[in-house]
């Protein structure tokens, strides 16, 4: 079961590979992937630089141009697939039909991995692109429970990977615009949610503001720790219960179930967080490295260790992890 | 279809398929009355949460077989997230179908149709932002597709510009669809998990509203699925939107006065310019209120541009 680790900017990348990552995942400064921030991603020389140090360490770089582009934006992605093509990544991780077809026919030996936010959440629409583009690996939209991605492990033939750790997307990735619906921008058209252009924090009888181009997403009391509004962590109202209404602000983990995961027959492990910084990367990864090889080496005994959950839920959203959709009454 | 002549044939209405939990008795006495409204094209069946069986797909066949009777080309839309084998299962059985041809909501149902070479159209779920996706989808069966909800009229022309002859429709009409989720969130705010739901979702024929904390009503939770408190109204665009060969127009079912927005559409489809009553008339079917940026390519909220020139 391998690790795969984000890397944001080239010391996140170092300390991934140090830390036991088996592949980095990046991205172009620009809008081609799914966490397009300002002062983040790899310009053509950092990404050379990457890859060698990567690869002198025996990993593997995977370049992630996994957004949808519109028919303008177009060249962008078709130069983000011959650009990582020709620096001589491992592979690629793509949703887009058009650019996976593109990539597939022009750099038919270049490895392509299907997104999450390709939306495969069963294996006949994995098949759709085995069938079609070969790709060589499936990342799951993190919606299913263990016994579903079990299912799918069993029933398709190429390996499967899952998310471990990190920001929860509780919605099916590709197919959630509720960032769009407030601000034009989208994962899929943008590569983010909720801009930052969009938001304001305003303090109002001591409390904090917080909305997404005009809409209230949030308010916080003095004392209460304030996360990034996306829309599906915010608090709203529903008849006369006020609460989070789609989730609390709160991290995936899967230490508790790693055997499970292994069992599945899951060929590997993401950890999200490309926006995140090196120290973090370089703490997630060796934890869930030591995790994931005290899994493999004795599955029946793994017992997280104290000092991971501890570890993890520090760098959590709202300092609190769950399982998401894996464990199927979060559903 | 050649672009050059598409302005001066007539728009299509299409009757997308009723994306809330409605009653067997509502659901009948619905598509009874279809029958005798001046739509073209109805979708039939469950998009959005397999536990809801109110109608079986033998249920949904027999008004698909009523419907055709009286003059309507019918499609059976496939379910939009697919977990469970079950679920596969009922999707192969429906792809396997030659009578009526499928609307594909997932990957899964255009990977089975395309095998067959059986050719098929695709709801707004499928992602189709670029002339190369849609030229792909076409050489694998593809006859009409639904521009994606967030893109407008530019990105619409492009794609148009590059890939002519398919047909295309819009989703007109409806509370917006916008995202999808494992969980339910309409047993959530019923302190319920989703195995646990009691079909909580048929308290709500047009889902319920969610509020910001300064109660702004702003989505809708309908079961797994999140929807628009506001009801995209793209009417006003009627005459653009046929400059632009779109062959078709979606009107998303509601509750309420149904049958008032078919007829608005209906005399706005046929008419040059949309009449200012017919107009009028649709901001008061909304319940909430209307918007319509995706289409001016903003924020999906923003409403039409005379309210938004008010504001």
């Amino acid at each position: 079961m391998e690790l795969l680790c984000p890397a944001g900017n080239l010391p996140s990348l170092k300390a991934a590979v140090d830390h036991g990552a088996n592949a980095v995942y990046v991205g172009f400064k620009d809008a081609t992937n799914a966490r397009h921030f300002a002062g983040l991603n790899f310009t053509i020389d950092e990404l050379r630089r990457g890859i060698e140090y990567t690869h002198d360490a025996g990993s593997k770089v995977l370049v992630a141009i996994n957004t949808y582009p519109v028919e303008s934006g177009w060249s962008d992605w078709q130069c983000a697939v011959d650009t990582a093509a020709e620096l001589g990544v491992d592979s690629l991780i793509v949703a887009d039909i058009g650019v996976m077809d593109y990539a597939c026919s022009c750099w038919p030996r270049l490895p392509l991995h299907l997104s999450v936010q390709g939306s495969a959440t069963n294996e006949d629409a994995i098949m759709f692109f085995h069938d079609h583009f070969n790709i060589q690996r499936a990342v799951l939209p993190r919606v299913l429970s263990v016994r579903q991605v079990a299912n799918i492990v069993r029933n398709v033939d190429i390996p499967i990977e899952v998310f471990g750790f990190g920001s929860l997307c509780i919605m099916v990735e590709g197919r959630c615009q509720l960032s769009s619906y407030l601000t034009g921008c989208s994962p899929n058209t943008y590569g983010a949610c909720s801009p930052a252009a969009h938001v304001r924090w305003e303090d109002r009888d001591d409390r904090l503001e917080v909305r997404v181009n005009g809409m209230l997403i949030d308010r916080f009391e003095p004392d209460e720790p304030a996360g990034y509004p996306t829309i599906c962590k915010g608090r709203f109202r529903v008849a006369k219960q006020t609460y989070y209404a789609l989730e609390e602000p709160t991290s995936l983990s899967v230490l508790n179930i790693l055997p499970e995961l292994y069992r599945a027959g899951v060929a590997a492990i993401k950890v999200e967080g490309r926006q995140r910084s090196a120290t973090y990367v370089a703490q997630v990864t060796a934890i869930m490295r030591a995790a994931i090889d005290a899994c493999v080496a004795d599955p029946e005994q793994y017992q997280p260790q104290q000092e991971w959950q501890a570890g993890l839920a520090r760098l959590s959203e709202g300092s609190q992890t769950t399982l998401g959709a894996y464990h199927r009454p979060w559903s | 279809m050649n672009t050059k002549t598409t302005h001066k044939t007539k728009l299509s209405l299409a009757l997308g398929p009723v994306l809330y939990y409605w009653p067997r008795e509502t659901l009948l006495d619905f598509y009874r009355q279809v029958r005798h409204w001046p739509v073209d094209i109805v979708y039939l069946g469950e998009v959005v949460c397999a536990k809801r069986r109110s109608l079986g797909y033998d249920d949904w066949l027999s008004i698909a077989h009523s419907l055709k009777k009286s003059g309507k080309k019918v499609y059976i839309s496939t379910l939009t997230l697919l977990e469970a084998g079950s679920e596969l299962g009922l999707l192969r059985r429906i792809c396997k179908n030659r009578e009526f041809l499928i609307e594909a909501n997932d990957l899964a149902a255009v990977y089975r149709l395309s095998r067959e070479k059986v050719s098929f159209v695709t709801g707004p779920a499928i992602n189709i932002y670029n002339a190369h996706t849609l030229k792909k989808l076409v050489s694998l069966g593809l006859q009409r597709w639904v521009l994606p909800l967030e893109l407008g009229a530019t990105e619409l022309a492009s794609i148009r510009d590059a890939v002519p002859t398919v047909a295309t429709e819009i989703f007109a009409w409806g509370r917006l669809p916008l995202a999808w989720s494992a969980r339910c969130y309409t047993a959530r705010a019923e302190n319920r998990s989703k195995d646990e739901c009691k079909m909580a979702c048929d308290a709500d024929p047009d889902g319920r509203l969610m509020y910001t904390l300064d109660d702004v009503p702003f989505l809708v939770l309908n079961g797994i699925q999140i929807q628009s408190a506001l009801t995209q109204n793209l009417a006003p665009h009627v005459a653009d939107i046929r400059r632009y060969g779109v062959d078709v127009l979606r009107l998303s079912p509601q509750s309420r006065d149904m049958d008032a927005v078919v007829a608005c559409f209906d005399r706005i489809r046929c008419s040059r310019v949309p009449n200012t009553d017919d107009l009028a008339t649709l901001e008061t079917l909304a319940s909430i209120g209307t918007c319509e940026g995706y289409w001016r390519g903003k924020a999906g909220f923003v409403p039409p541009a005379v309210v938004e020139a008010r504001l």
